[in-house]
């Protein structure tokens, strides 16, 4: 016998181990090189979007810098005010050093043909803000000391602590200030946080009831899936496979085709309720409200998520021996209970992949509660959206995904904590 | 269900404790599965039935525990018509082929679960399933799960599961079957003693006839949904009543013919190439009906001169298994004619090609139907 503490050698001396890696090393560069592909496609589509939107998400150089958009020219902006804010303290009052570094400020916008993008950076956070610039622009030039007088001449606006606030926190491009209002708080006059007056609170309200529908429709999802899936996996091949077909037709057919029939469907003059009032069960007057309000997007994205729970659930459970039941049985077990105790608890990794998966698309679910939402069937996803395409504030939109991406993350991580990830099966 | 305490080992076949009564069953309402089943069986009776797959056993084992209802008939439990009670209301014992240990629970849990839903105190449940794993030798795998056990260790506590609730009737539906040769004989016995020390009774189906014959008392021979033959496992070695057992059960050389004369118990019959041999009449019809006659490969003598039924055959293969050497023989035109020559001092060598006699006794010699 070899002595056991010395490393162990190949015939020809070589160590064993690295003998063994340079034997796999081919195997495993011809892997990696199979999986380079996806692995830049992942990085580029997936990775790095990500990234971009939490830079973005706190990262907003509106008042800092101009970006010529014919040259791509970058000039740092707003240097003397930007250095006033350094010098003093937060909730100085503005002096007539302040307003003098604003005017001159000005000016130089002014020249570079920037003020309105200024002034929408301040607009995110204080409404009006942004044709105080431009008229103040336009006149800068002209200004006379004492700068203060003058500016509140133009506009008295310019003497509200909260716009000086607002530009003390856009003078630095990194900020905490959209997270700040994607959670429906700001900084008062002395940088303090507070909660925004309570008709302007939107986004908590929104992630409250995105949340909310979407638990509810997981669970709506969960009970109408559960005995199809049951149905689906009991029954003879020939006769689930057709079932299995209307289970999955709705995959094949557009998601916008599926949301518009909700609506020929749901409407007040639609099939459900003519059908009511034809058969008399209502009166002509009060026909039902049940598309263009959260009803419509319950009803909807329960439809279409609803394949999602079934299919983790069809997996799990088709492989289950009808003898588990039949041994429960003959062991003197009710149906119910060897339903409850037997049936069941094999059953729950379906569950937790599918609740897990349908909850996390209506969480992030977009065209149909857009569609058929009204005003009250909005979902986060939708603001976002907005903040996207409409009031064009890239960065609030970034900070809202962000909070939807990290609250998944969590509610993720709790999932693991209680149910085990690795007890999930997907199929 | 009033409960029973296991009964003392008292094989008295005549109370019967579980009554088939004209049972039928069909699945699709065209062909009969069970066609016409009349069987009682005794308490602390060990009932095998045994049979190909398809013959309905595993049908008339599914309806007994309740998860099969019977098409037309009735059947009685402890004198009860049970086709109404609901399984779990049956107390019957069931040991699955595949076990059914329940994946997500313990040894321990799974032993407790038919305890806790008859809402017995945890004491009295712990005590018991310590004592049902003792009598299966598993005591120290109590907390295990049935996935860290082997396929043996599964069976006992397979069986362990079916006997803790101290049911009167054990159904077992081929148990064995997953086990390799050696632990499936080891089983056998251990199944048939618990069954004597216990005096349950036990319906056990399995398509391996060497297992029906070591551990029943009886033995209901299954095909096509009728029971071809219930007896004693040494008389259904030894008297076949029909040409499907003395096949299905051990090794069988058949010779077919016809019957040219009857004198009492002992039929003459014609075989097809034109001999005659004599041979017990067993189920062969009158004269001029065709049959076919059944001879133990080890009611065969070789090399006898002069016997009964004597005849020449001539060797094709000889095989070489240690305590007998099993010769292959050509006899009146049936090639595969198997003999058993006993690996004794001074027994008859044989050589392939070789001419030699074989004779056997008319009384080992049974004349069944035609098949």
């Amino acid at each position: 016998m070899a002595d056991i503490s010395a490393p162990l050698t190949t015939a020809d001396g070589k160590p064993l181990k690295a003998a063994l890696a340079s034997a796999q090393a081919r195997a495993r560069r011809r892997a990696f090189f199979l999986v380079l592909p996806l692995l830049a496609f992942v990085l580029l589509t997936f990775v790095a979007p990500i990234a971009q939107m939490l830079h973005r998400s706190v990262h907003n150089p509106g008042f800092t810098t101009h970006t010529d958009i014919g040259s791509g020219e970058k000039t740092p902006i707003m240097v003397n005010l930007r250095a006033w804010f350094k010098e003093n303290p937060p909730g100085t009052e503005p002096d007539e050093a302040a307003y003098e570094a604003l005017v001159k400020d000005l000016v130089v916008l002014r020249e570079l043909k920037a003020p309105g993008s200024v002034g929408t950076r301040i607009n995110y956070e204080r409404a009006g803000s942004r044709s105080m610039f431009t008229k103040a622009a336009r006149r800068a030039e002209k200004l006379e000391p004492p700068y203060k007088e003058a500016m509140l001449d133009l506009d008295e606006d310019w003497a509200d602590p909260e716009l000086w606030q607002v530009m003390r926190g856009a003078s630095s491009a990194y900020t905490f200030n959209f997270y700040l209002a994607a959670l429906d708080l700001a900084r008062d006059a002395d940088g303090s946080i507070v909660s925004v007056d309570e008709n302007r609170q939107v986004y908590v309200k929104l992630f409250t009831r995105t949340l909310l529908l979407s638990l509810l429709i997981t669970f709506l999802c969960f009970l109408l899936a559960y005995p199809i899936a049951h149905l689906l996996a009991t029954l003879p091949l020939r006769h689930s496979n057709l079932l299995m077909i209307f289970v999955l037709l709705p995959f094949w057919t557009s998601l916008l085709v599926r949301t518009t029939s909700w609506i020929v469907l749901l409407q007040s003059q639609g099939v459900v309720n003519d059908t009511l009032v034809a058969t008399g069960i209502l009166d002509d007057d009060s026909r039902i409200q049940m598309i263009y309000n959260q009803t419509g997007t319950i009803i909807a994205m329960t439809h279409i998520l609803l394949p999602f729970m079934v299919l983790p659930l069809y997996s799990v459970m088709r492989p289950i021996n009808p003898s588990y039941v039949r041994a429960a049985r003959s062991l003197g077990a009710t149906s119910w209970t060897a339903f409850r105790r037997i049936y069941f608890p094999q059953t729950v990794p379906g569950i937790g992949a599918g609740a897990l998966l349908v909850f996390i698309l209506a969480v992030g679910y977009y065209i149909t509660p857009a569609l058929v939402g009204g005003a009250n069937g909005q979902l986060i996803s939708n603001l976002i959206a907005f903040h996207m395409t409409k009031s064009l504030n890239w960065s609030l939109a970034a900070a809202l995904a962000a909070i939807l991406l990290g609250g998944i993350l969590v509610l993720y991580w709790l999932y693991d904590r209680l149910v085990g990830i690795d007890n999930l099966k997907l199929g | 269900m009033q409960d029973r305490e296991p009964n003392v080992a008292t094989s008295d076949t005549d109370s019967a404790f579980v009554v088939f009564d004209r049972v039928q069953k069909s699945y699709d309402g065209e062909t009969l599965v069970v066609k016409d089943l009349n069987l009682s069986i005794g308490k602390g009776e060990f009932l095998t039935m045994l049979g190909p797959s398809g013959s309905g056993k595993t049908t008339c084992l599914m309806m007994l525990a309740g998860f099969e209802t019977a098409t037309h008939g009735e059947i009685l439990l402890d004198g009860r018509p049970i086709n109404n009670i609901p399984p779990h209301k049956r107390g019957i014992g069931m040991v699955f082929q595949n076990y059914a240990l329940f994946p997500h629970m313990t040894v321990n849990e799974n032993l407790a679960f038919p305890l806790e839903v008859r809402g017995m105190g945890k004491d009295e449940r712990e005590a018991k399933v310590k004592r049902a794993l003792e009598m299966v030798q598993m005591g120290e795998f109590g907390n295990r799960r049935p996935a860290q056990l082997s396929g043996g260790q599964q069976q006992r506590i397979a069986l362990a599961r079916a006997l803790v609730f101290d049911p009167a009737l054990v159904l077992m539906d081929e148990p064995l079957g997953a086990l390799d040769k050696q632990l499936r004989e080891h089983m056998q016995y251990e199944i048939k003693h618990l069954h004597e020390n216990l005096g349950i009774t036990v319906v056990y189906v399995t398509h391996d006839q060497s297992e029906a014959l070591t551990m029943s008392d009886r033995v209901a021979v299954f095909d096509d949904g009728i029971i071809q033959q219930l007896a004693p496992p040494a008389e259904l070695y030894e008297q076949p009543q029909n040409s499907f057992v003395a096949q299905f059960i051990g090794e069988n050389n058949k010779l077919s013919g016809k019957v040219i004369a009857l004198d009492g118990d002992i039929a003459t019959v014609q075989l097809d190439d034109g001999e005659t041999c004599t041979a017990l009449a067993v189920n062969c019809g009158g004269v001029g009906s065709d049959t076919l006659i059944s001879v133990r490969p080890e009611r065969v003598s070789v090399a006898a001169q002069g016997g009964p039924n004597s005849t020449s055959a001539t060797v094709q293969e000889l095989i070489y298994l240690g305590d007998h050497i099993r010769c292959r023989l050509t006899v009146h035109g049936n090639d595969e004619f198997v003999v058993k020559v006993p690996n004794s001092a001074g027994h008859s060598h044989l050589s392939v090609g070789e001419t030699t006699q074989v004779s056997w006794l008319a009384q080992d010699a049974r004349a069944l139907d035609a098949g």
